[in-house]
């Protein structure tokens, strides 16, 4: 069932690199990283993978594949017509490191920018009381797998390297919406999340969305509310208060 | 060598995974400067994947449950090898420690009044875990990781700079630790690591160390676990002095995925079967009715009926079979293949698709729902999933103390997490290791932290020999000075193949000597190996450093194994089919003499009279030896 594939790869490191050809065997239900792998073990031991769970749940081999940004581990084989050259390359908006691993320190850089989770005074844990329905919406957004691909792919940082000073990018304010809406947090984000991680960078193009390997709706569920909020009630702080309250109406 | 970094810390933690986190969290919430090390990013740790739950007697859904109904769960589960006290402190600490993830920010799944739900899983009395669909890893890691930085925030605001007191070293591995002194000053004082991007070593003093490196399972062919999972704290433990027990127990989750051949091994989560999902053989019989073993009768239903039941009237009913402990189920489905009734690809049909809604499937078990779809062409919600026994973790670790998870025999060395042995004896019940690594995580980062204070106290600083320094670096680096030597990834593959056919799921002893044969020749074969290319994230490289320690732990499992002449747990014989309750007092325990490994018998620490009341004598004499029984009950009377 096996046969041979053509595979241009990335080598390279902080100075330079070049897309360097291999011809490989692929078996049946194969994934892109099943093929690195075989690379790796038969071909070139050093090939700079990064990967963990192989499984779509920790975030660790995004990858750009013919062009597309990917978890290696979730692209089957079988999407590609055989015989065509596939191209791997690594994430473009990060600096390389090696090959396809790249540094993506900013994206935790940004996310220590964003304040903790602050429950209210006095509640204990233990006591915390949250229906379902109201600690679904912040749910959506912590299945995040913190892949990167988001903020590899958001124009206004892909295209605009400048721009990385002042914008988080769409993982982290996607966290500022979940922290927003989680049902007992007791912080006013709003200005924060405009005037220093940079929301108003964000032109709701959705291509954040269209990358996501959770399929989160960052940009309608997380992004356009946030950007709500923060227009409505940007200077008046008794009605964000009563937004917070609507939300805890399961609270007891 | 030149290129080396150094820091001093009062605590160093190996390992990023929850048990490392929260160890760190109470280190530094004790005062003390804490470094995290981790071979993968922040946040990416093997806890990760963790699906089901964690497992804590809240009593939300059932109100019958409590502390030791969940104690006596975990015992019988571990077939009452565990060390008795750490199932203690684990059943009674680890509601607070789930509450706890909560008022740092945890989202779990709610009951209709507003509490943290719970689901069933096997061997649990009562539905005990919580959760978040089948992420509840992804929630908990994510929980911790955002915890230590609101931690680094506060510390920010104090000083300016977010790691003064706590740092993590993101894909920065740890070869050695060091120790210093003689007689009773002999004691741990740093360790050596280097940054996988780049290749450079960074030495770190410190007061106290501890392994929170997770397992072993990347010495098995068939397993659930990742390149991670090379077993290196156990064997800087052994190294540096320490001792492991029960390695010879490894547990082989019973569902894993068998097709495609690329996902081999992957975890299908028990929660499959929690909610309602069944196993059947090729005839389309739920044989599990047939394995019911004679320690678990009275609790698991006999007919289907019963079991459907159960379901919705827990109380009047008993669990369906598909919930035996894990090692049960896994054997069963053994037997099952190779008695010719197995499925296409040589697994057995695990169906949910008859038994509930497809919405109500996309719902509870969303992340299956879309491993299946997206990496096997299988809808779930229409058809059965093909399953196999994987394998999945190790109940054997690093030897400690009950309470404070100090490592015996290594002053200022604690463990926790699955890198510690005892908790669990011969088998694990699932969600009983994310609230180990929360309970034993902090109780290690507790003790570590009062450990280095005291320490510090008496004027000591931590200080490593140049010379050791050199050597362990020398060391290191040998596989790009050799001229020509073997691929450690073809070493690997091959002891993948010997522990996976000659130590798997069941074992006799000439198999095991012939492993034990294999695994000396590789290790003769891991002084010769070869790395091309160059410093800087070099994966070949990076394997040529786990792989001696994978070997070593690997051959403490192999003799472990053979010296065991019973059945039990995660180790089953065919040549000693039974359970020995002679073999029930004694752990095997592995340590270096002379840098050969030495396995000994030792004494289980002795149950209490006041815990062993918590069972029915008749129960009890099912595990223990008559003389055991009647001391007991005198004790207790
Ligand atoms: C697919 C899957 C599903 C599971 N589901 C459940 C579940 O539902 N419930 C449950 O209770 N348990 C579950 N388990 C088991 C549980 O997830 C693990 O036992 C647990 O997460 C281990 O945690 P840990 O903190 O001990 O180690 P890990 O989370 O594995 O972390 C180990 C850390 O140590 C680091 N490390 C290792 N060696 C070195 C070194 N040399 N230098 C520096 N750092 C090092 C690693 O990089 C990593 O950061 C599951 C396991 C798997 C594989
Ligand atoms: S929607 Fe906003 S955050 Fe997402 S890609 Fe577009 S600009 Fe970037
Ligand atoms: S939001 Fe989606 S794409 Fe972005 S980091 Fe998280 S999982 Fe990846
Ligand atoms: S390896 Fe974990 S997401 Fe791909």
């Amino acid at each position: 069932m096996g046969y041979q594939a053509s595979f241009r790869i990335w080598r390279g490191d902080k100075g330079d690199g070049s897309l360097k050809d291999y011809t490989v065997e692929v078996n049946d239900g194969e994934v892109i990283l099943d093929v690195l792998h075989r690379i790796q073990a038969e071909q070139e031991n050093d090939l700079a993978i990064r990967w963990n769970c192989k499984a779509g749940k920790c975030g660790s081999c995004s990858a750009e594949v013919n062009g597309k940004p990917r978890l290696m581990c979730l692209t089957r084989m079988n999407i590609f017509p055989e015989g065509e050259p596939i191209t791997v390359t690594p994430l473009r908006t990060f600096p390389v490191i090696r090959d396809l691993v790249t540094d993506v320190h900013f994206n935790y850089d940004k996310a220590r920018e964003v304040p903790a989770f602050q429950p209210p005074e006095g509640l204990k844990p233990g006591e915390y009381r949250m229906q379902q329905e109201d600690v679904a919406r912040s749910q959506e957004f912590r299945k995040c797998i913190e892949c990167f691909l988001c903020q590899n792919t958001c124009h206004a940082i892909r295209d605009h390297e400048d721009n990385m000073a002042n914008f988080a990018g769409p993982r982290v304010l996607m966290r500022v919406a979940e922290l927003d809406m989680h049902p007992l947090d007791t912080v006013d984000r709003r200005k924060q999340a405009q005037d220093v991680l940079g929301l108003s960078y964000c032109n709701i193009t959705k291509c954040c969305t269209e990358v996501c390997p959770e399929h989160i709706k960052i940009t309608d569920n997380a992004l356009i509310p946030l950007k709500e909020r923060v227009v409505d009630d940007k200077y008046d702080p008794v009605r964000w208060l009563g937004s917070k309250i609507r939300v805890r109406k399961g609270d007891e | 060598m030149s290129d080396i970094q150094r820091y001093k810390f009062d605590v160093v933690v190996i390992g990023a995974g929850g048990a490392g986190l929260r160890a760190a969290i109470a280190a530094r919430e004790s005062g003390m400067s804490t470094a995290v090390m981790s071979k993968s990013l922040f946040g990416k740790a093997h806890t990760v994947m963790a699906e089901g739950g964690i497992a804590a007697s809240m009593a939300n859904v059932n109100s019958n449950d409590n502390w030791k109904v969940h104690f006596c769960d975990t015992m019988r589960g571990g077939k009452f090898l565990n060390h008795y006290r750490m199932a203690e402190l684990h059943a009674k600490e680890a509601p607070e420690r789930v509450w706890e993830l909560e008022s740092w920010g945890a989202l779990f799944d709610r009951t209709k009044d507003g509490r943290i739900s719970q689901r069933n899983f096997g061997g649990h009395e009562y539905p005990r875990l919580a959760h978040v669909g089948d992420r509840t890893g992804l929630e908990m890691i994510r929980t911790l990781q955002q915890k230590i930085v609101a931690l680094q925030q506060e510390d920010k605001r104090l000083s300016g700079d977010y790691e003064s007191r706590i740092r993590v070293f993101a894909e920065c591995t740890v070869t050695k630790i060091f120790m210093t002194g003689e007689g009773d000053d002999h004691r741990v004082c740093g360790v050596l690591a280097y940054w996988r991007p780049s290749g450079e070593f960074v030495l770190i003093e410190t007061s106290a160390v501890i392994i929170a490196s997770g397992g072993i399972g990347k010495s098995f062919k068939v397993t659930s676990n990742s390149w991670e999972y090379t077993g290196d704290g156990h064997a800087l433990a052994l190294e540096c002095g320490g001792s492991l027990i029960n390695m010879e127990f490894v547990q082989f989750h019973p569902t894993g995925m068998v097709w495609p051949p690329s996902v081999r091994g992957l975890l299908v989560t028990e929660s499959v079967r929690g909610d309602g999902g069944v196993l059947t053989n090729s005839d389309g019989r739920r044989f599990m009715f047939d394995y019911i073993p004679d320690v678990f009768k009275d609790k698991y239903a006999t007919t289907e009926e019963e079991a459907d039941r159960w379901y919705t009237d827990p109380d009047n009913n008993r669990r369906p079979p598909e919930l035996l402990p894990r090692d049960e189920v896994s054997r069963s489905i053994n037997t099952e293949v190779k008695a010719g009734r197995g499925s296409p690809h040589g697994g057995v049909f695990l169906d949910v698709s008859k038994r509930l809604p497809a919405d109500v499937i996309r719902a509870k078990l969303p992340s299956m729902w879309h491993q299946f779809t997206e990496l096997a062409d299988v809808d779930i919600t229409e058809e059965p999933m093909e399953v196999g026994p994987t394998c999945h973790y190790v109940m054997g670790g690093i030897e400690v103390d009950q309470d404070t998870q100090a490592a015996v025999g290594v002053r200022g060395l604690f463990c926790a997490g699955e890198a510690a042995g005892g908790l669990h004896g011969s088998n694990r019940l699932g969600g009983n290791s994310l609230s180990d690594l929360l309970v034993f995580g902090r109780r290690a980062g507790l003790y570590a932290a009062e450990y280095a204070d005291a320490l510090n106290k008496t004027g000591w600083t931590s200080s490593v020999d140049q010379a050791s320094v050199d050597a362990a670096m020398a060391w290191a680096l040998a596989p790009f000075t050799a001229e020509r030597g073997e691929n450690p990834y073809a070493i690997q593959n091959e002891l993948q193949d010997v522990m996976n056919d000659l130590v798997g799921i069941v074992r006799n002893a000439d198999e095991m000597r012939l492993a034990l044969k294999r695994i000396e020749e590789l290790k003769e074969r891991t002084r010769t190996m070869k790395t091309g290319g160059g410093r800087s994230y070099n994966p070949g490289w990076h394997l040529a450093l786990d792989l001696p320690k994978q070997l070593l732990v690997s051959q403490c499992i192999a003799e472990s194994a053979l010296m065991r002449e019973e059945s039990r747990g995660g180790h089953t014989r065919d040549d000693f089919p039974q359970m020995d309750p002679e073999w029930r007092k004694v752990n095997l325990q592995c340590s270096l003499i002379d840098g050969s490994l030495s396995v000994q018998r030792k004494p289980l620490p002795e149950l209490t009279a006041e815990l062993a009341a918590l069972f029915d004598a008749k129960e009890l004499s099912k595990y223990m030896t008559q003389a055991e029984v009647d001391a007991l009950s005198q004790r207790s009377a």
